[in-house]
């Protein structure tokens, strides 16, 4: 099956600028559908990325985020060629994961 | 007399029934006879291709309290829709002419 | 009662605004419909109003009319949130249908880089013919049942049909037909309609209010306003096309919306997408 994220890693200087789009249909529990009842709540987490073995970015979400959310963010460090893992846990114990290279 | 002043009148005799208060309760008849006047109205808006969301609401509305068999506020309730379908009829009829008003010229 | 003083007002309101208008023999009897003329004078109304904007960039919608949105657009646009299902419509239009055939049988050259074409007016049928109501009668033809005409899957095949024809110029034609010009005239006239109980018309927004806000939202101009349709729209935390657009604006007027593809909007349509010729078409595109 096709990875729900999307990222793009881009060494500029010194500092490597990320960019993610996630498939995700993030529902906050509190929507109800057209016959009047709610969606259960199905969100992401814990998302993290990883540089190097360490974490460069960690979020913690609940249902106020967006469906398919994008994240932007850059730091310091980091080398053309190298790895950045993403991976994301939901509410439900789903999990995606994903390698990108560093442009 | 004119077209719309006719209708301007309806308008304004129906606007004042549903101001007026009424010195005894309305029956089920007041109630029946209020409904066939707005879905009428409302019908006719259809026919014209402008039915307003909110008249069709107030009917909605008029039919839950009448099932309550509070007849005084499905009475009120079937003409406010009555009043709010002339509207849109009102509207629709003037606006044959006055879209023009609004054209990029 | 707040909704008595409501109806109060809004027929004072329309009283007056009759009364005003009660000379009734304004000269606008039978006008001839020019619609190169009209398509001149719309551009020329948004290109004056607007001087700083180039022509192409009046697709853009609410991002040409406002710095600050149009920075936070183009950095959305390196990633954008209809990636999903434009993937989603590629893989559809080429997988074949139960007999066989596919979507690439029902369009010229394939369907690819032809949306700007549409709608087209069709003579034999003496109606106007959209996109989304080409699909639908594609997938008929072919034994399979027709889509919503609303998001998911007709929004997934118009968003990639619209890829193909990016950058392609708004190619609407008015064949030499009595028919074709009436449908572009009605079109023309519902746009600037006042309907539902707020007793707004498309052009109310659209066309006296463009780069003002309704409540958070900036409003769009209405040249180019259907360039980059269909769009992944944040309000609807999803896609929509044409039709979603159409029948949800009504709604929110407070007029009851018809049918998607009744023929109030594909003229609507035809109109809109007629005097936005020879601007690119942007689609699929992202919108607050």
């Amino acid at each position: 099956m096709a990875s729900t994220i999307r990222v793009r890693a881009t060494l500029s200087g010194e500092t490597t600028e990320v960019q993610a789009l996630i498939q995700h249909p993030m529902d906050s529990g509190f929507v109800k559908d057209a016959k009047g009842e709610i969606i259960p709540p199905h969100f992401i987490q814990q998302l993290t990325f990883e540089y190097d073995g360490k974490s460069v970015f960690a979020a913690d979400w609940g249902g106020g985020v967006s469906k398919d959310p994008y994240v932007k963010f850059s730091f310091k460090g980091g080398k053309k060629g190298d790895d950045l893992k993403v991976s994301w846990i939901d509410n439900k114990g789903a999990t995606d994961t994903t390698t990108a290279k560093i442009l | 007399m004119s077209a719309f002043r006719t209708s301007l009148l309806a308008l304004a005799s129906a606007l004042l029934i549903a101001g007026a208060t009424s010195a005894f309760a309305a029956t089920e008849a007041d109630y029946k006879a209020a409904l066939a006047a707005a879905e009428a109205a409302n019908k006719e808006a259809a026919g014209l291709r402008n039915q307003w969301t909110v008249t069709a609401a107030a009917i909605a509305a008029a039919k839950k309290a009448a099932e309550a068999g509070d007849f005084d506020k499905a009475v009120a309730s079937s003409n406010e829709a009555e009043a709010l379908a002339k509207a849109s009829i009102f509207q629709a009829t003037n606006e044959k002419t006055l879209w023009k008003d609004m054209e990029i010229r | 009662m707040h909704v008595r003083s409501a109806i109060r007002l809004a027929s004072a309101a329309l009283t007056l605004a009759t009364l005003a208008f009660a000379s009734p023999q304004t000269a606008v009897a039978a006008d001839t419909v020019d619609p190169v003329a009209d398509a001149k004078a719309f551009r020329k109304f948004f290109t004056d109003k607007f001087p700083k904007v180039k022509l192409e960039d009046f697709v853009n919608g609410p991002y040409s009319m406002n710095e600050d949105m149009h920075r936070q657009w183009e950095e959305k646009e390196q990633f954008p949130p209809y990636e999903f299902s434009l993937d989603m419509g590629k893989e559809m239009f080429t997988k074949p249908f139960k007999n066989g055939k596919s979507y690439e049988d029902c369009f010229p050259n394939k369907g690819i880089g032809i949306r700007q074409n549409y709608p087209y007016f069709d003579e034999k049928e003496g109606k106007v013919v959209t996109l989304e109501l080409a699909l639908n009668r594609c997938r008929e033809a072919n034994g399979e049942p027709p889509f919503s005409y609303v998001r998911d899957e007709m929004a997934a095949l118009t968003a990639y049909m619209a890829f193909t024809s990016r950058g392609k110029p708004f190619d609407i034609k008015i064949p030499n037909d009595p028919r074709a010009l009436e449908a572009y005239q009605n079109g023309k006239e519902y746009f600037y309609t006042r309907r539902g109980q707020l007793n707004f018309s498309c052009a109310t927004c659209h066309v006296q209010s463009p780069g003002e806000r309704i409540r958070a939202e900036v409003l769009a101009p209405a040249l180019g306003i259907l360039n980059a349709m269909p769009i992944y729209r944040s309000e609807w935390s999803g896609m929509g096309t044409t039709s979603r657009r159409f029948t949800t604006c009504n709604s929110q007027i407070r007029g009851v919306p018809f049918a998607p593809q009744d023929d109030e909007y594909r003229d609507l349509e035809y109109y809109l997408s007629y005097v936005s010729n020879g601007l690119p078409i942007s689609g699929p595109g992202a919108r607050p």
